[in-house]
């Protein structure tokens, strides 16, 4: 058992938490905006396949990165056009969403590199002295800032006053529909980049459904979070230990790997039913400023 | 407008705002084809061919539309009650999960070990159905929250189950139950086709839903807490059990989708996610959420599953096209909202002008 709680354990998990991370600060500030995002794992797929297409095509990944974050934030575009400006259904837009970014890369895989189920190898981001990937600091460093802007900004304060009360918010001036757009584009770039840590950082290849369902449990963070930055970090953090856990204790063949990868789902449905009473999404979470 | 008018309209609206939804997905999904340079006329008529093209192809079509339509009714009966089940797939996996273990045991003659071994799929979906219900009505938990994670748990508990339960009849190095009982099978229909009985099974249970929401009080019920749930409460509809009820129905259909697919094409329960559930949502919407638009919105997406193999072999456009074009058909569906409000609110601008001339209108 003492094995098990390595050095080893500790980077892994810095290993797994960092997209979380990245995903969850995203599904965070849309959904204090007062738009629901269940496609973080839709812009994640597409953000980890932009991500190798481009450092295919240029050499370089941190072009790749850049790609991603923009394919990412053009994804996002789309939810934020159907859901503030055509008023479409959030959850049906997100599945639409959802759908497309897990369809996109499978149809293109073939087209750009004429295989099945994966892509080939491409050039990595740096890592710092050689273990942990250059994006994974810049992760945790995300969250006190995310938090110091919700906070102690105006625009992060007028963001959550959207998110509250649209209405309020509009009828004192506060452009709802102009934060609720940025804040829809920040969380897609941000789970492009959390893609693209896993494309080009984590591994040096996409293959179809690496996300693996992370985007879900970004969300599932936020929401065990009760909607606040070190919440949710906390929540990724626990999420993050769950899978590196998981990982050490597969490869010295001690427990099923699928009742400790179920944990994340089942620590949020438990915290869901009320056994954490003071769980609380924005009250204008879904509704509009203007009918 | 009389009666007999506004009815008229009222069926047709939806077929013709659904059909505009899916040809504007079909077109913008050729564009993408044209795009990634193929001949998407080329690649639809490939398509046709594949799904149509000869008697084991309909068959084809047909078993591929099975658990879509069945997946669409889980997704309608949900929705109606004003639920957005997105946990279809996990309540399809339960069940057919459940109906794999049961159908490998001796349950009797024909008939009744299929009943039994489809009752274990009714049942697991139903309780998978249910959880996400009663959480909604007893906390307040948003069902798309917890019908998502309740998707997960449901992939890794029948995951565990199949490599680490030795006392069930589980195969590990396959990833799947033992073979079902050929007595507890569901028929094959056509010779020399794959289609089997499950179809039927998907259109009794379209009728039936068809009685519960349009002829039964409780559909009556459902309706009027999806459409709205205060007046539900005023006029003493006790919400809460309502949508308990409509989820568990959910999940029972969903769970049929999950054994029909188990006793009717695999003969055993494979431990793959099978990603029925967002085509489900795709078929709910298409279909309105009307059982009889289900059929047809099923039979569509199964036409594009089935013929999406022909289209790669023969049009060279990967068949993972069919996502993209359930993404944009998604998408259509929910821009169309946004169309008929839009008519909705003129239609009240001029409603308002000509009723109240005298007093002008403001801006």
């Amino acid at each position: 058992m003492t094995d098990l709680f390595t050095v080893a354990l500790l980077t892994a998990t810095v290993r797994m938490t960092a997209p979380l991370l990245f995903a969850a600060m995203g599904g965070l500030l849309s959904e204090r905006s007062g738009i629901m995002n269940i496609a973080l794992e839709g812009f994640m797929l597409i953000g980890a396949f932009v991500a190798v297409v481009g450092t295919w095509y240029t050499g370089s990944p941190w072009f790749g990165l850049l790609c991603a974050i923009v394919a990412g934030g053009a994804g996002a575009a789309i939810h934020a056009f159907w859901t503030i400006t055509l008023k479409a259904d959030q959850i049906v837009t997100g599945a639409a969403l959802t759908l497309l970014g897990a369809g996109i890369p499978a149809f293109l895989i073939k087209r750009i590199f004429d295989q099945t189920g994966g892509t080939p190898s491409v050039e990595r981001l740096p890592t710092l002295g050689g273990h942990m990937n250059i994006l994974a600091p810049v992760a945790f460093m995300l969250v006190p800032l995310v938090h110091y802007f919700l906070f102690y900004t105006k625009p992060g304060l007028r963001l959550m006053s959207a998110g509250e009360n649209p209405k309020a918010a509009e009828s004192v001036g506060i452009p709802v529909s102009l934060y609720r757009y940025c804040a829809v584009i920040a969380s897609g770039m941000l789970s492009g980049t959390a893609g693209a840590y896993l494309s080009i950082g984590d591994l040096s290849q996409f293959t179809i459904g690496m996300t693996q369902g992370r985007g879900y449990i970004a969300l599932a963070a936020v929401i065990f979070g009760n909607w606040s930055p070190f919440g949710a970090a906390a929540a990724a953090l626990l999420f993050g230990f769950a899978q590196a856990f998981n990982l050490q204790a597969q490869a010295q063949g001690m427990f099923s790997k699928d009742l400790l990868s179920a944990l994340p789902y089942l620590v949020t449905l438990i915290a869901l039913t009320g056994v954490v009473r003071n769980l609380r999404s924005p009250a204008g979470l879904g509704k509009h400023a203007t009918d | 407008m009389s009666e007999r008018q506004s009815w008229w309209r009222g069926a047709i609206s939806p077929i013709v705002s659904s059909t505009i939804a899916v040809l504007a997905a079909l077109i913008v999904g050729g564009i993408v084809i044209a795009a990634t340079g193929s001949d998407p006329i080329e690649a639809y008529r490939a398509m046709f061919r594949g799904a149509f093209g000869s008697r084991r192809q309909i068959g084809e079509t047909l078993v591929s539309a099975t658990p879509l339509i069945l997946g669409g009714l889980a997704f309608a009966i949900a929705a109606r009650a004003g639920m957005f089940n997105i946990g279809i797939e996990g309540q399809l996996v339960m069940g057919a999960f459940a109906a794999g273990v049961i159908g490998t045991y001796d349950l009797g003659p024909r008939p009744v070990g299929l009943v039994i071994a489809l009752a274990a799929g009714v049942i697991a979906g139903g309780i998978w159905g249910m959880i996400p219900g009663l959480l909604k009505a007893f906390s307040g938990a948003h069902e798309v929250i917890t019908t998502i994670m309740l998707n997960y748990l449901a992939l890794r508990m029948v995951s565990y189950a199949v490599n680490n339960v030795d006392w069930l009849p589980v195969n590990p190095p396959l990833q799947a139950t033992d073979p079902v009982l050929p007595a507890n099978k569901l028929p094959i229909l056509l010779d020399g086709t794959r289609l089997h009985a499950g179809i039927i099974v998907a259109i009794v249970a379209a009728i039936v839903l068809w009685w519960i929401l349009f002829r039964s009080v409780y559909g009556y019920k459902v309706r009027t807490v999806g459409l709205s749930p205060g007046a539900a409460k005023f006029s003493g509809i006790p919400w809460k059990r309502t949508i308990v009820i409509a989820m568990v129905l959910s999940g029972i259909f969903a769970g049929l989708g999950g054994a029909s697919e188990t006793l009717g094409l695999q003969g055993r329960f494979y431990n793959v996610s099978p990603g029925y559930g967002f085509t489900a949502i795709a078929v709910g919407l298409v279909g309105r959420n009307h059982p009889i638009g289900v059929i047809a919105a099923g039979l569509l997406f199964g036409v594009l599953r089935a013929g999406a193999t022909q289209m790669q072999n023969s049009a060279d456009v990967s068949k993972e096209i069919v996502q993209v074009l359930q993404g944009l058909v998604i998408l259509a569906v929910a821009a169309s909202a946004y169309v008929a409000m839009m008519r909705q609110r003129r239609a009240a601008a001029k409603a308002a002008v000509s009723s109240a001339p005298e007093q002008g209108v403001e801006a």
